[in-house]
Formats: C-alpha cells, sequence, structure tokens
C-alpha cells in the first residue's frame, strides 16, 4: 500500500497516538464506571466522568463484525484492500483493514488478531489478520 | 373555522401540504441556485401561491448559510428558516419542523426545497469526507473506507451473513425500481429498458457486496413542497394533503459507533411517527423509502415494520415492491432509477404527494389515502419519517 494522509492528532488521544509508536493499542477506560471505550474522548459515555480517564492496553484479540472488499481505490490506497469493523474482546469496534490474506477470504463472526502498520513519522496503524493458531 | 372545547371559533392552523415539483433532472449544466429557482416556483405554483406568499424557508446545501442565501437569491425575508443538514433525511425533519412553526403561528406558508447539479458539476466524490478535527479523520479515515458506501457495504455484508440471503435478493430492489422508471417518464432510466438480476450481479463491485447497480444514481435534480394551513388550503386549487405523522431518530456518526449494523434508526423513527399518525404498517398504501443502496431498502422495510426482522429480502421476490406487486415502493423509481441528486429526501415526498393526489398516470396506486415517506441521512446516521394523508 503506497502512503496515505497522516491521520491529525488532538489533546485527547494524543497518547493513544504515542502508543501505537510501541505498537500497543491503547483503549480509554472509565475510573469511576469501569467501562472501556473507543475512540478517545474528553467523556466517558457511559456515565458521563469527565476527570476519571485513564488507558489499557488492548489485547489484541477481536472478531470480524463485518467488512467490505473496496474496489475503488481512494488516493493512497491500492484496491483491492479490506475495510472491517472488528469487535475487540473488551467489548468496543473498531474500523481497520483486514491484511495477510486474500481479501475474498474473509467471513464475518471469525477471530482476528491486531498487527501494526507503520506510518511515515514513526506512528503505526492497528489493522487485524488471521489468528496464528 | 373550527370550534374549540369551549364552543369559540378558531381557525384550523393544522398544517398541509398544498404544493409540490421537481425542478429539472438529469444532466441539466445548469447552477444549484438555478436549479432551486425552478423548484421552489414550481412548487408554488403548482400550490397557486407566489412567492410573495413565502414567510418560511427550509433548505440544505446551497451554501454555508444555506437558507439564508437562498432567501437573498428569491428575493424574500422569511420569518422562519431552518438549515439542519442531516443529509438525505433532513426534508423529512423539515416537514416536523415546518409544520410545527405554522401550527404555532410563526410562519404562514413555509417552502422546503433542495436541488443539486452534481452530475454536470462532476460534484460526487466518495472519499475524503472526513473533515480534519472529528475522530473520524484520525481512527476511521486512515483505513480508506469509501463514504458513505462502504458503511451500507458492511450492512449488507452482515446482513447476508445472517439472514443467508445472496446478493440477488438484494438486486431485486434494483430491478423493481427499474420497472417503476419504465414508467415514470422523468425518470433518468425511463429509456434505458429493463434490468434483470443477472445485470445488476454482474455490473463491478465497487465495495462487496454490492455493486454499482446495487448504488444510486448520480444525477442533477431536486424538488420542493409547499405547507400552509388548513384553513388557507381551503381557498387553494388542490386537495390539501394532511401531515398524519412524523418522527426522527439520530444514533451515529463513525462506522464503528452502532452496536448492530442491521438495525437502524427507521425502527425509532417509523414507530413514533406511525404512533402519531394511529397507523399500523398495513395500513399504508403507498410508501416511498430512500433507496441510497439496495440494502437500505431491506433494512428500512424490516425497521419500519413492513416485515418480521430478517425478512426483507424474501418479503421483496416474485415482483411484490413492482409495479402490479401487492406492496407498492418507490414508485418514482427510487434514487437507483429515476434521480439522485444527492439528498433524495425531499423527491420522496414530491412522489408521496402526487400518488395521494392521483397524479401518477401510468405509475398511480389505485386509490392511495396514506403514504410515508422514509429518508435516511449519512451512512444511516438520521432515519426520518413522515405519514401523509389525503381525504378521500
Ligand atoms: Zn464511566
Amino acid at each position: 500500500m503506497s502512503e496515505i494522509e497522516l491521520p491529525p492528532i488532538d489533546e485527547i488521544t494524543a497518547p493513544w497516538w504515542e502508543a501505537t509508536r510501541e505498537h500497543q493499542m491503547l483503549l480509554q477506560h472509565c475510573g469511576r464506571c469501569d467501562a472501556v471505550q473507543h475512540y478517545p474522548r474528553a467523556l466517558c459515555t457511559l456515565c458521563g466522568a469527565t476527570d476519571q480517564l485513564d488507558w489499557v492496553v488492548a489485547s489484541g484479540a477481536g472478531v470480524v463484525d463485518s467488512f467490505t472488499v473496496v474496489h475503488r481505490a481512494l488516493p493512497g490506497f491500492e484496491a483491492p484492500y479490506v475495510v472491517a469493523r472488528v469487535r475487540l474482546a473488551e467489548g468496543p469496534i473498531v474500523l481497520t483493514n483486514l491484511v495477510g490474506r486474500a481479501p475474498d477470504a474473509w467471513r464475518c463472526d471469525e477471530a482476528v488478531q491486531l498487527s501494526w502498520r507503520d506510518l511515515s513519522d514513526g506512528r503505526a496503524l492497528p489493522v487485524f489478520g488471521p489468528t496464528e493458531s | 373555522m373550527q370550534r374549540d372545547g369551549a364552543g369559540a371559533l378558531m381557525s384550523d392552523r393544522r398544517a398541509v401540504i398544498v404544493g409540490a415539483s421537481e425542478c429539472d433532472l438529469g444532466d441539466t449544466g445548469l447552477s444549484v441556485l438555478h436549479l432551486q429557482t425552478q423548484a421552489v416556483t414550481r412548487a408554488l405554483a403548482d400550490a397557486g401561491l407566489s412567492l410573495g406568499d413565502v414567510d418560511g424557508l427550509a433548505c440544505t446545501s446551497v451554501a454555508r448559510f444555506s437558507a439564508t442565501q437562498l432567501a437573498d437569491y428569491l428575493g424574500i425575508e422569511p420569518v422562519w428558516t431552518d438549515s439542519t443538514f442531516a443529509g438525505g433525511a433532513a426534508f423529512e425533519m423539515f416537514v416536523a419542523r415546518a409544520a410545527q412553526a405554522i401550527e404555532a403561528g410563526q410562519a404562514e406558508v413555509v417552502v422546503i426545497s433542495f436541488a443539486s447539479n452534481q452530475r454536470s458539476a462532476r460534484s460526487r466524490s466518495l472519499g475524503n469526507l472526513f473533515e480534519p478535527h472529528t475522530p473520524e479523520a484520525q481512527f476511521e479515515g486512515p483505513y480508506g473506507p469509501l463514504y458513505p458506501l462502504s458503511h451500507y457495504a458492511m450492512a449488507a455484508q452482515r446482513y447476508l451473513h445472517i439472514t443467508g440471503a445472496g446478493r440477488e435478493h438484494l438486486a431485486e430492489v434494483a430491478v423493481a425500481a427499474r420497472q417503476w422508471a419504465l414508467l415514470n417518464p422523468a425518470a433518468f432510466r425511463h429509456g434505458a429498458g429493463p434490468l434483470t438480476v443477472d445485470a445488476v450481479l454482474e455490473s463491478p463491485l465497487i465495495s462487496s457486496p454490492l455493486s454499482a447497480a446495487d448504488c444510486c444514481l448520480v444525477t442533477d435534480g431536486g424538488g420542493a413542497i409547499v405547507l400552509t394551513t388548513a384553513e388557507r388550503a381551503r381557498d387553494l386549487p388542490g386537495a390539501p394533503i394532511h401531515i398524519l405523522g412524523y418522527g426522527e431518530s439520530t444514533s451515529h456518526t463513525s462506522m464503528a459507533t452502532p452496536e448492530d449494523l442491521v438495525t437502524t434508526g427507521a425502527q425509532v423513527s417509523g414507530a413514533i411517527a406511525l404512533h402519531k399518525a394511529g397507523l399500523a404498517p398495513a395500513e399504508i398504501d403507498v410508501v416511498q423509502i430512500y433507496d441510497s443502496f439496495t440494502i437500505t431498502v431491506l433494512l428500512s422495510l424490516e425497521a419500519l415494520g413492513f416485515c418480521a426482522r430478517g425478512e426483507a429480502w424474501q418479503f421483496v421476490q416474485n415482483g411484490r415492491i413492482a409495479p402490479g406487486g401487492d406492496f407498492a415502493l418507490n414508485t418514482s423509481g427510487g434514487g437507483l432509477s429515476y434521480c439522485h441528486p444527492g439528498q433524495f429526501g425531499v423527491l420522496l415526498l414530491v412522489e408521496a404527494v402526487r400518488q395521494l393526489r392521483g397524479e401518477c398516470a401510468e405509475r398511480q396506486v389505485s386509490g392511495a389515502r396514506t403514504a410515508l415517506a422514509h429518508g435516511t441521512g449519512g451512512i444511516l446516521s438520521t432515519s426520518a419519517t413522515v405519514v401523509l394523508g389525503v381525504d378521500r
């Protein structure tokens, strides 16, 4: 895949992006109600807390909720590529790419494992591929 | 005039629709404000009203200040405007807001309009729509989803996985839309001949499982409707169309937010609108559902209660939603075969009004007394439903 536009960062998401340099996927955690959420926000959407948000590290395990093989590539992408919703073991759903297998081979509800695509500025994008077993 | 509970005379301020029209459709080469002007003035002429009567205006996508810009262009100074941007659902939402404004006495004559020249201006884009300050720009844009198509494609993939349906079942929606378009002289595909399931399946995949033929058209076009009080309508030439109910729901804008891709806000908006109307789904004679993609129709039919969850793909088989079938759906030919200027919601209302007035010639649904228009905006983000009726 050729180079995509670098994603922006803000003060809420900076720690999340920083951790991707070490290939760690963070999830925002609420110290008041114990909820885990993604994307990172200035509040917990379950209980409304704004001052007790911290981070946990995702296990990297997930299941394909759904996916689509994109045949008309956007600038910076090479078709065909797979866009997917992956439901993490911790609960939140993330948008991602599925990699490491023929695009048409994926199925809903199959297990996947976290993998990384490095960006030109040292950050990395979490993507998902086949489980090792 | 009617009497209130105490026997005093009061004017009937219930809002009704008294005018409806399209602007030019297809590949017009006209500017957006020119098309908007056509839509507004034609709908007013249809109502027997003129621009001088208009004191309320609702529209989108004219400019950053949409209603302000259009009011200036038309040379009017409205006392009520709305430019709520919610994609193709905005126009069903405008009906609710306009009815409330009229009933509250804030406005007398409201025009709701939309127009775009996206085909002749070649302005339609499938990507780069994430604004840099939004979470989607950070967490979704880098993965290259087509917007909005890839979200609907993932909903379709999930739907097929859960129900066991195939792409050929989605295709029935596009096949039926084409059959209706063959009966509508204004339709972009009016002269294109029938569409077959095989042709849909052989059409190039864009974002699997959706092919080009599962996607709405890209055309210029638009339309407008005119609302006023039931009392004012008595002096106008046409039969007033009653606004029996409306409802809306806004659920998400991130592709990762919905817990369940195949349950949409139509379940909420439809239930609210039908409850207010006092009608069951089976009592609706004509249904206009925003068919941005074939899957949108199946998900909406289920969420609105026209069939059971997981059964819409069977419900639409065997010509049920085609001309002559027992479920009159998207009788204009829809966004798939009639016209798709980008926010189809206003044209759902125009067709519903025409069906209730009995103006639809070859495609007329005989004796239609109730209609439902259901708009969807964004990536199933906002759902808005309007139930209309006519006295016969
Ligand atoms: Zn919380």
